[in-house]
């Protein structure tokens, strides 16, 4: 296996799975948003939150498809590319994969089908419940696949075999690793958002062009509640997870705060261009002593720099340091938009009527997708050199293929991932631009659905 | 008491390989046919009749990778690389069909052309793929230790692109046979048509592959009693009952065939296909990487088969039991007035 090989698997992975997640990271909160929007019809029989549910469902079956599709590919990639990955920790993470399979995928693929297709083949109780499934599913999905990476970015519970493979020697300690709580609340907060930045950007474009009709102000006040909730939460969590870091990978948190040198009161870098070659930051703007006191809570604690670890195995600092800054610089962004957002529910005739909050809105949109593949990034490549950090080299994992073939096959999926991607988006925002039908307007035809009216009731 | 594991494992891979192949076999077959439909509007009665189950039958396939890397990694860690580019050339091929069930929808005319393309042309080239990948794995692959040590293009023979021929004309077979049970009307009439095309296919193919296999490869001959020119017909007759399930399986589609009967000749299409399966199973089994490493050896470490067990022993009837409830809720005959979207 030649270098090239290796930079361009590492190059397809990311690629492949930072595309997969803008997906989840989204369906994951629309699911439950969707569950939420059918509960509330149920509950309320208000229209608004059918036609809301009828709106947003098939923003969901569009997303759906593309996580599903995407998802497919890592299930083999890590074998096409990460072989020798494969063998060594299988042994490990492969049950937690596999329960991934069993508990969530078929669940949700199942009453997907049923909450797509099934308004008039079922009552609204089951499909009520059936939607449900699929949140449920989704969250599933969430544990089994943070649980494995909680795993590989601190690994416990193992032991590691003559032969180099690794055993689970306490499932416990492999499934729920000491960082895993923090992660998993992490990300379900992140999807949770994702999705809340997508609706109330909805939501105030459709109240932008047509005026604040009732769906749409339903849609955009439950987006306040979650942002003026959840994000102040996801700073906490946020934080909880970072102070981790310091303990189970100070590599990574001296290349997220590029700090060099190992010291007392750490400067806090705003800004900076670190140069690993020359290393130090050739450029900073900082606040002095504040590095410290964010990172380790005081002061006065020492933190680590880079140059307490042997050039072999630093991670990245560029990427990480600025990775790290964009997602917290976006969500104290939607901190923001949730204090305004309140106010605005709160002392003033509502947020409807307040044109530059709308534009903020919907400015905001897309902010929950960068937020979240730049908190990957931190993550994953924080992590290097290690894949299985402290145990695998990233180097030591890939496949033995040639640089031919990955070329071609990297070359391919950036080809795909680009049509269907731009396609996807294009069909997403057209129906945005649509947005929901008012029950008003809306015919006796069978909500949005397709087999509801044709099949008939044969036996088979 | 103590368990076989891998053996049990084998048994549970092995079936949801099968289950994928039965399954999923009837929605690439569906996007095979589509090119041969009379109008658009019996595309969308094509892919309508599938839609709301494709997924939970594709997840059978991730199941089937995602359950290879689980439960025998070492296996998984060699023959993933051995068929790098067929098995990529498969997953961009369902990339491509898979967004065209939704994207199909909401392409205006263009669109609509490209994604109806798309999900035709998508489940051609997976259906290929998947073929290249059973003749590449039937080969043989070349291991040094349990590593993959062989070229990028060892999968590519003359045999491999038998099979993968082969496995179109099975494909759309299942495709014919479902679409005979579930449409109705001209639709239906095509379908027979192409069930009758299809079926010839696949039996002339499935006969040339089974003796191209004993031809091409002596290890595979000598199970069913053929070496060094010599014939042990007491070998050939415990495995007799196979190839006379694929014969009884090819009488029963053209029952289903002749009468349009309901699911009658997808029951013969599947017989065909599990005759297929288990006489392939019967050539290289216990190898599980052919002809380096038999499923002991690629086996995972006994504590993780066994919490994976006790896992699919609570959740694969829960599986099964809603998934056949979801097709028992889309049961009957697919109209053409089935609106989508």
């Amino acid at each position: 296996m030649d270098l090239d090989a290796l930079i361009l698997s590492r190059l397809q992975f990311a690629f492949t799975i930072a595309f997969h997640i803008i997906f989840p990271s989204f369906t994951i909160g629309l699911a439950s948003f969707l569950a939420v929007l059918e509960g509330l019809w149920l509950a309320t029989k208000n229209e608004a939150f059918k036609s809301l549910y009828l709106f947003w469902v098939k923003i969901f079956a569009i997303s759906f498809g593309m996580g599903v599709v995407s998802g497919v590919v890592l299930s083999y990639q890590l074998g096409t590319n990460w072989s020798v990955f494969s063998a060594v920790a299988s042994p490990v993470i492969g049950p937690l994969l596999a329960f991934e399979v069993l508990a969530a995928f078929f669940l949700e693929a199942s009453f997907l089908g049923v909450m797509l297709f099934g308004w008039k083949k079922v009552g609204p109780g089951l499909h009520f419940t059936s939607t449900a499934l699929v949140a449920v599913g989704t969250l599933i999905s969430a544990f089994w696949i943070i649980s494995a990476n909680s795993w590989m970015q601190h690994p416990t519970g193992f032991t590691t075999l003559p032969d180099g493979t690794l055993r689970a020697v306490d499932w416990a300690q492999v499934i729920f690793s000491p960082t895993f709580p923090e992660r998993f609340a992490h990300m379900v907060l992140a999807a949770y958002l994702t999705t809340a930045l997508v609706v109330g950007a909805a939501s105030a474009w459709r109240i932008l062009r047509r005026g604040p009709d009732q769906e749409p102000r339903l849609g955009l006040r439950m987006a306040i509640g979650m942002f003026a909730i959840v994000a102040p939460l996801q700073l906490v969590v946020g934080d909880l997870s970072g102070k981790e870091v310091l303990y189970v990978q100070p590599a990574k948190l001296a290349a997220i705060e590029a700090f060099w040198e190992t010291r007392t009161e750490q400067p806090f870098h705003i800004a900076a261009w670190p140069d690993r070659a020359a290393e130090r930051n050739r450029v900073e703007i900082s606040i002095p002593k504040l590095g410290s006191l964010i990172t380790a809570g005081s002061i006065s604690a020492e933190v680590k720099g880079l140059k307490d670890f042997a050039p072999q195995d630093r991670p990245p600092v560029f990427i990480v340091f600025w990775a790290f800054r964009v997602m917290v610089g976006l969500g104290l962004l939607m901190i923001g938009l949730g204090a305004w957002g309140g106010w605005l529910l709160w002392r003033t005739q509502g947020p409807e009527y307040n044109q530059p909050f709308l534009w903020a809105a919907v400015a905001m949109g897309p902010a929950g997708f960068v937020a979240v593949i730049s908190g990957w990034i931190v993550a994953e490549v924080g992590r290097q050199p290690y894949v299985i950090y402290g145990v695998l080299r990233t180097a030591d994992a890939v496949s033995p293929v040639g640089a031919g073939q990955v070329s071609a096959s990297l070359l391919a999926f950036m080809i795909v991932y680009a049509v269907i991607f731009s396609v996807g988006v294009l069909y997403i925002l057209r129906l945005i631009a649509q947005g929901p039908e008012t029950p008003s307007a809306e015919s006796d035809e069978p909500p949005g659905n397709p087999l509801a009216a044709g099949a008939k009731e044969v036996a088979p | 008491m103590s368990l076989d594991l891998p053996l049990v494992w084998a048994g549970i891979i092995a079936t949801a390989v099968l289950l994928y192949v039965l399954l999923d076999g009837f929605d690439l077959g569906i996007g095979i046919l589509f090119p041969f439909a009379g109008s658009s509007a019996e595309q969308d009665v094509m892919m309508d009749s599938i839609a709301p189950v494709w997924d939970g039958n594709e997840t059978w396939l991730v199941l089937g990778g995602g359950g290879l890397f689980a439960a025998f990694p070492f296996a998984y860690a060699a023959l993933m690389p051995a068929l790098y580019l067929p098995i990529i050339l498969m997953l961009l091929a369902l990339i491509l069909r898979g967004v065209a069930f939704e994207f199909r929808h909401h392409g205006r005319a263009r669109g609509k052309a490209f994604w109806t393309a798309a999900f035709a042309g998508g489940s051609v080239a997976a259906t290929l793929a998947q073929g290249l990948v059973l003749g590449g794995f039937i080969q043989g692959v070349t291991l040094q230790g349990k590593a993959f040590a062989g070229g990028p293009f060892d999968w590519l023979t003359p045999y491999s692109l038998l099979v993968a021929v082969g496995l179109l004309a099975g494909y759309a077979l299942l495709g014919a046979c479902w679409l005979i049970w579930r449409t109705e009307g001209e639709l239906q009439v095509r379908a027979r048509r192409w069930g009758w095309i299809a079926a010839g296919a696949t039996a002339a193919l499935l006969a040339v592959v089974s003796l191209a296999t004993l031809f091409v490869h002596p290890r595979i001959a000598v199970r069913w009693g053929f070496e060094d020119g010599a014939f042990d017909f007491a070998k050939l007759v415990p495995l007799l009952p196979i190839p006379l399930l694929g014969l009884v399986g090819l009488g029963v589609v053209a029952l289903g065939l002749r009468r349009a009967h309901h699911a009658t000749s997808l029951v013969g299409a599947y017989l065909v296909f599990l005759s297929g399966y288990i006489g392939l199973a019967v050539g290289f089994f216990p190898n599980i990487v052919p002809y380096g490493m038999d499923f002991r050896q690629a086996a995972n470490a006994d504590n993780a088969l066994g919490l994976m067990l006790a896992g699919v022993a609570v959740l694969l009837p829960a599986i099964l039991g809603y998934t056949v409830w979801v097709y028992w809720l889309f049961r009957g005959k697919v109209g053409g007035d089935a609106g989508y979207h």
